[in-house]
């Protein structure tokens, strides 16, 4: 008998695929916000950063309800959609793409934006000395120095993503190669009891995590910045 | 003079709120199936009015408080969406024998909160002109399961099949269909219906013909054994004041 049934392969593979894009784009959009939040002096900047942070506290259930209702026929971003001929977005691939990118921002801003403070004004005060643009001296001198940063949010934004539940459950609605990830599917099983196979895939998902915290160690003590 | 008279009442009345009800009255720690909160919520005051009993109640799916009664959860009574849990509970020695009891039939409804979306034939579905349709894990929740039972005698348990969103209990079913991202759903009857009407909406009772009858079974649990209060309860849920409330929900007896 197999151990993992095609139900299971297919969960699994889709929340690859999840974590995977999530964290593609959670660096495009996280590396220029954590440079903002690393440099401005603007007020705005204590209530951004404070915005970006708050998914780390809100308990999913919030998230969850709040995107679903959002999403839905009569919330903001659903009417757009709608008016986009797009059909809502609740219960797709994408609208959990995009909870998964709210719920893991702080995860993927605050390495990338420590990184850059650490670096402190020297290099790049001397990249501006040797003439640099400021874009220049973002992509040759701050991002190569902020790479360590950029590699925990990488790993974090993809653990978390691979370990996110009450989002998935309040807005997926539980479709196979949709919206069935490996968290929803292990719930599913213990829900119903066969915990034979809940075992297999939670027994998977502590040795992955395991595996992801060592790597993330083991880079911390090859010298990376680690959140703090 | 009245005033008078009234002084030794009112003090009896006193003396009575605060030796009187402790002296009598336990607590009883219920788990209770998601589509049973509302009536439930209208017992739990009906009898701790009539007995001084009162009861803690605990809401959610029959599969979770399964797995959490196995593992030593405090309740000490079970109201569940089912039959076969409850009866699995008996027969693996977690409940007290010959308290199992049949409370309530749920009922399956097919609701929109559009009105005039479904019909009362329910051709809704033949014409399938929606996006999505919610029902709950077929898996897990009974109301899920008698839902397939009913598109399956259709004959459109297929062509609806790209079309399902599943909650992982009727509660979360009836939050999809309530916020309208599923323009319609199978919910239990219970969830939308109140003084003997449906209570917004446009809905579809679902004929009994189409699906097995949902029995919901309740059953005395090994830590409720020694609370007296815990088989009061049931004793309660058989009288007409419970019935009343049960009915007034759209559940069958």
């Amino acid at each position: 008998m197999a151990v993992l049934d095609d139900g299971a392969w297919q969960a699994i593979w889709l929340t690859l695929e999840l974590a995977g894009l999530t964290t593609v784009l959670l660096l495009v959009i996280a590396t220029p916000l954590a440079w903002w939040l690393s440099q401005t002096r603007s007020r705005w900047r204590a209530p951004i950063g404070a915005l970006v942070t708050l998914p780390l506290v809100l308990p999913p259930t919030v998230l969850g309800f709040y995107l679903l209702v959002l999403m839905g026929p009569q919330g903001p971003l659903g009417q757009l959609t709608l008016a986009l001929g797009w059909g809502t977005l609740s219960f797709t691939f994408t609208g959990l793409l995009i909870g998964s990118i709210v719920f893991s921002l702080p995860f993927a801003v605050q390495p990338i934006q420590h990184a850059f403070e650490a670096i402190g004004p020297r290099p790049l005060e001397a990249a501006a000395t040797l003439r640099a643009s400021p874009l220049d001296a973002f992509f040759t001198v701050a991002l190569p120095l902020a790479r360590p940063g950029l590699l925990t949010a990488a790993i974090l934004s993809f653990a978390h993503t691979v370990g996110e539940f009450g989002v998935v459950l309040m807005i997926g609605g539980n479709i196979p190669g949709q919206t069935r990830v490996v968290s929803t599917q292990i719930y599913g099983h213990v829900e119903a009891m066969e915990y034979a196979q809940a075992h297999w895939l939670a027994g998977g998902m502590v040795a992955f995590s395991f595996v992801i915290l060592l790597c993330l160690s083991l880079l911390k003590r090859g010298g990376g910045s680690f959140v703090r | 003079m009245k005033s008078h008279a009234s002084i030794p009442a009112v003090s009896l009345l006193c003396a009575g709120l605060l030796f009187g009800a402790p002296l009598h009255a336990a607590d009883v720690s219920v788990a209770v199936a998601a589509n049973f909160t509302a009536p439930m919520q209208k017992i739990a005051e009906a009898f701790q009015k009539d007995t001084g009993h009162k009861l803690v109640l605990s809401f959610g799916s029959t599969g979770k408080f399964y797995a959490q009664i196995k593992n030593g959860a405090p309740f000490e009574v079970l109201f569940a969406a089912d039959d076969e849990t409850p009866a699995r509970l008996e027969r693996e020695g977690d409940g007290v024998e010959g308290t199992r009891f049949t409370y309530a039939i749920g009922k399956l409804v097919l609701w929109s909160k559009q009105p005039g979306l479904v019909d009362e034939q329910g051709e809704v579905l033949r014409q399938a002109t929606f996006e999505r349709i919610a029902l709950a894990d077929p898996k897990l929740a009974p109301y899920g399961a008698a839902a397939m039972q009913t598109l399956n005698k259709l004959g459109l348990a297929d062509s609806l099949a790209s079309k399902f969103v599943q909650g992982e209990n009727i509660g979360q079913t009836y939050q999809f269909v309530a916020t309208q991202n599923a323009p319609l759903g199978f919910v239990a009857l219970s969830q939308v219906f109140a003084d003997g009407r449906i209570t917004e909406g446009s809905a579809w009772i679902v004929p009994d013909e189409l699906y097995e009858p949902i029995r919901q079974d309740a059953l005395v649990l090994g830590k409720g054994k020694g609370n007296p209060a815990a088989a009061e309860l049931l004793d309660y849920l058989r009288g007409d004041t419970a019935k009343g409330i049960i009915r007034s929900y759209g559940y069958a007896l």
